[in-house]
């Protein structure tokens, strides 16, 4: 918005001191702000990333710069610790839970959009309201209900990974559902419609019709649902008690509990490796990501 | 997964209307491969159920059973017959739901009217059990064991158990149930310990030790008024209890002392004449005590009071800080012909990217007194995390930090979808940028933010490992040691239920009950002015 008639008129009489403060005021004080806020965001990476390569591996010698290159601390992490295990553990809760909540809210959200039935206003409310009891609020009883079931099936009790998914998944029709709905309704009612009259089923109009069409809001559940498995703690530590049977979180938290300085340069190689998959998942999502994000959905 | 049969059943009510088709509304039969992928599934649920049904059959639980056919005949209702469309859809995620969500809350709701806690745990008849077994002496013909400790799982939480070995090497396991034999255990010859068994992890000594406390209250009930209690750690003694229950004045007496303690049925536990009580009770329901002790108990309201206030805070300040950075890293990148703007957005993002809970362990590392990398970068000795204010804005830093990418996020696709036109006509007016920016861009953005700081608040509200991992919830007063500086409620039910010597599941229970009416009205309120609800009628 700065008035750049003058410049037209006689561009060769402005100085460089000019130009300079026309491009201060305009961008240069933008990217000085930028610069400023990506030091912010990137010194604890940085932190990290040089921890992890430090040959010391003591949090105490870790420098904000890296001063050496070496994998011991990664070497260590798989000799000393469970990793493998742990990471294995904590890929499969995120890689199950989102795919299945994501299948399960889809059902749901294509009922709730397409067909009119009763109870339909009922759930649609309760399924808000229900949000208003995040599960992990409810951890005392589901800790006494899984006691008892864990005697008549040990199979899904504690210490197991079935036990904690089935858990995770009593989570799968939430704001989730509505965020699926809002987008199945934006698909035009007619292309159903139309195959319907061409003899196709409700479950082919369901798979063949309507899924890819709505693949964006599949894809940013999908993330989304990933990312807070990956990241959960509260249940999974009432759960999983074993240290065969944790995630990868759990085991970095009772790695740098017991020996925090000592530890310190493996904790930062298993904090990267359980950063690669969201950075995974959102390198691939990334266009998504901000459309997704905009309807509504919940984190930070 | 259609059904021929949906070419008869009516549309369903409030469809919208068309003219009726010849074969009605859905009129395939769906293809070949559907029709067995769909007798596949049932079949694959029905081994499930009977899968299900064994143990409880096993156990005489017929009420179980009852449920697991029911849930199972539900199941085969409702994919076999051609009426209930929508339930084809709804069912799998609403059993979950049901199963694992509200059945819990339900739970809940009813534990947290009981005084179940660790020396409140099973009924009458379990608690007259573990006293008698408890008050176990040495008499001078007592049969001796070789002990070995063990416990089910974890060495540092799971269940005790005793493997024992008689002087005829014969192994046998006692739990807090009883004695039962041992099979396949191996036995070191020279000591007669138990040096692997099936199913228990044996301890090592230091973890014994680490375990002494549970150890001192574990005993193993045989025989009427005997039991197996351990002397030291390798050696264990059956003898008979002291302290015996008589049905008639429902009293257990201590045959020492002579004391009688008598059983309260309103407290759940013996007490005798001077209100002094044996440690182990059994549940009963208590009403409304545990919420009233939150309430008006002058210590514990103190506390929660407390947490609350600080709670509200943390999820204030939270929330508003990173809209405000968030809002104006997107006001700096949201300008034409902004050279790296591609780079700085993927900067800036990054925080988002990286795993949460491990980049919270680091933040507490980062704030560590004697390592940390603050400290040693300003060259102080601050214990950050020691001091109640310093602890609070190193949370609040470290959640800002995590949330802030979200709102640029957020906030730049709501600046996209604002016409720059408007912004430029009101500075043609002759506002200025900020004027333009706080009457003109600012309410419409606010149009769309509203409901993502509203989530963003509830998140944070119960934001467990913002706290939990970075303080615990500490530094703790000394006079208060239950209740921490930067203490949420949900860390504070946490350590409660999970955390302290002794479970105190009911307290716990009080909490999140308390906690879920607080969020509720929360919710109401902003639920009430968002336009959410009205999207059910579309």
């Amino acid at each position: 918005m700065t008035v750049d008639t003058p410049a037209a008129r006689a561009p060769h009489r402005r100085g460089a001191a000019t130009r300079f403060a026309l491009w201060a005021k305009r961008l240069g004080w933008r990217h000085a702000v930028m610069w400023l806020v990506a030091a912010f965001a990137l010194f604890p990476v940085l932190f990290v990333v040089s921890a992890a390569l430090n040959p010391l591996g003591t949090l105490s010698s870790a420098q904000l710069w890296p001063t050496g290159a070496s994998l011991a601390n990664a070497a260590d992490l798989f000799r000393n610790t469970p990793f493998a295990t742990w990471y294995g553990n904590s890929l499969f809760f995120a890689v199950s839970n989102a795919a299945i909540t994501v299948l399960l809210s889809a059902l749901a959200a294509y009922a709730f959009s397409r067909m009119r039935f009763k109870g339909r206003r009922v759930g649609l409310i309760g399924l808000l309201v229900i949000q208003m009891f995040p599960q992990f609020l409810a951890i005392v009883a589901i800790y006494l209900m899984f006691t008892n079931i864990g005697e008549y099936y040990p199979a899904i009790g504690f210490d197991t990974r079935w036990g904690l998914l089935l858990v995770y998944l009593g989570g799968a029709l939430s704001i989730n559902t509505w965020l699926m709905k809002g987008f199945f309704d934006t698909v035009p009612k007619e292309l159903d419609e139309s195959a319907q009259m061409d003899g196709a089923s409700h479950a082919q109009v369901f798979f063949r019709i309507m899924l890819p069409l709505v693949t964006p809001v599949l894809a940013i559940v999908g993330l989304l649902v990933f990312i807070s498995t990956i990241n959960e703690f509260l249940m999974a530590s009432v759960f999983l008690r074993d240290t065969e049977t944790k995630t990868l979180g759990l085991g970095l938290y009772q790695l740098v509990a017991s020996q925090r300085n000592a530890n310190f340069g493996m904790f930062a190689v298993g904090a990267i490796m359980l950063s690669l998959p969201t950075l995974a998942v959102f390198w691939f999502l990334q266009r998504y990501i901000t459309e997704g994000l905009t309807s509504g959905a919940v984190k930070g | 997964m259609a059904s021929n049969t949906d070419s008869e059943g009516a549309p369903s009510p409030g469809a919208p209307a068309r003219p009726p088709l010849p074969a009605g509304r859905f009129a395939g039969t769906g293809s070949l491969g559907g029709q067995l992928l769909k007798t596949a599934l049932l079949g694959l649920f029905t081994a499930l159920g009977v899968w299900a049904v064994l143990p409880l059959y096993v156990a005489d639980n017929w009420w179980g059973i009852g449920l697991v056919v029911a849930v199972v005949g539900l199941v085969y209702w409702v994919y076999l017959s051609g009426r209930t469309v929508p339930a084809k859809y709804l069912l799998p995620g609403v059993l979950f739901l049901t199963a694992f969500q509200i059945l819990p809350v339900l739970y809940t709701m009813s534990t947290s009217v009981t005084n179940l806690s660790d020396g409140h745990r099973g009924d009458k008849e379990q608690a007259i059990a573990a006293i008698e077994a408890f008050s176990v002496t040495r008499d001078p013909d007592s049969p001796e064991y070789t002990l070995t400790v063990a416990t089910m799982g974890d060495p540092e939480t799971g269940e005790l158990a005793f493997l024992l070995t008689d002087a005829g090497d014969e192994a046998y396991v006692g739990t807090a149930e009883g004695l039962d034999t041992l099979s396949g255990a191996e036995v070191d010859p020279a000591s007669g310990k138990v040096t692997d068994a099936f199913g228990y992890t044996v301890l090592t000594p230091a973890e014994v030790n680490a375990r002494s406390a549970d150890l001192q209250e574990f005993a193993v009930p045989t025989d009427s008024g005997a039991g197996i209690r351990s002397s030291g750690l390798s050696s264990a003694f059956e003898g008979s209890a002291t302290r015996v229950y008589d049905e008639d004045c429902d009293c257990v007496t201590d045959t020492e002392s002579g004391a009688v303690y008598h059983a309260d049925d309103e407290r759940g536990a013996f007490y005798n004449e001077e209100g002094e009580r044996l440690a182990q009770g059994w549940q009963v329901g208590v009403g409304l005590d545990n919420f009233a002790r939150f309430l008006l108990n002058p210590t514990f309201a103190s506390s929660f009071f407390g947490i609350l206030l600080w709670n509200v805070a943390f999820a204030a300040s939270v929330t508003f800080l990173v809209f405000v950075v968030g809002l104006a890293v997107a006001l700096t990148l949201h300008v034409p012909r902004l050279r790296g703007r591609a780079l700085y957005r993927i900067l800036v993002v990054l925080p988002y990217a990286m795993s949460s809970l491990a980049m919270y362990l680091l933040w507490r590392d980062m704030f560590n007194t004697d390592f940390g990398l603050f400290n040693r970068m300003l060259g102080l000795q601050v214990d950050w995390l020691g001091d109640a204010w310093s602890a609070r804005a190193a949370v609040i830093l470290a959640n800002v930090w995590l949330g802030y990418p979200y709102m640029f996020l957020v906030a730049t696709g709501a600046l996209q979808a604002i016409p720059r036109e408007l912004g430029q006509a009101a500075q043609i007016d002759g506002a200025g940028p900020w004027q333009a920016f706080r009457n003109v861009t600012l309410p419409l953005l606010m149009v769309a933010m509203t409901p993502i700081l509203i989530a963003t608040f509830a998140f944070n509200f119960n934001n467990f490992n913002a706290v939990w991992l970075i303080s615990k919830g500490g530094p703790f007063s000394p006079d208060n040691p239950t209740a921490g500086a930067t203490d949420l409620l949900i860390t504070y039910t946490y350590r409660l239920a999970f955390n302290e010597a002794t479970a105190q599941y009911g307290y716990a229970a009080a909490l999140s009950v308390m906690i879920f009416v607080i969020v509720s009205v929360i919710s109401v309120v902003s639920l009430s002015r968002s336009k959410a609800l009205q999207e059910v009628d579309r």
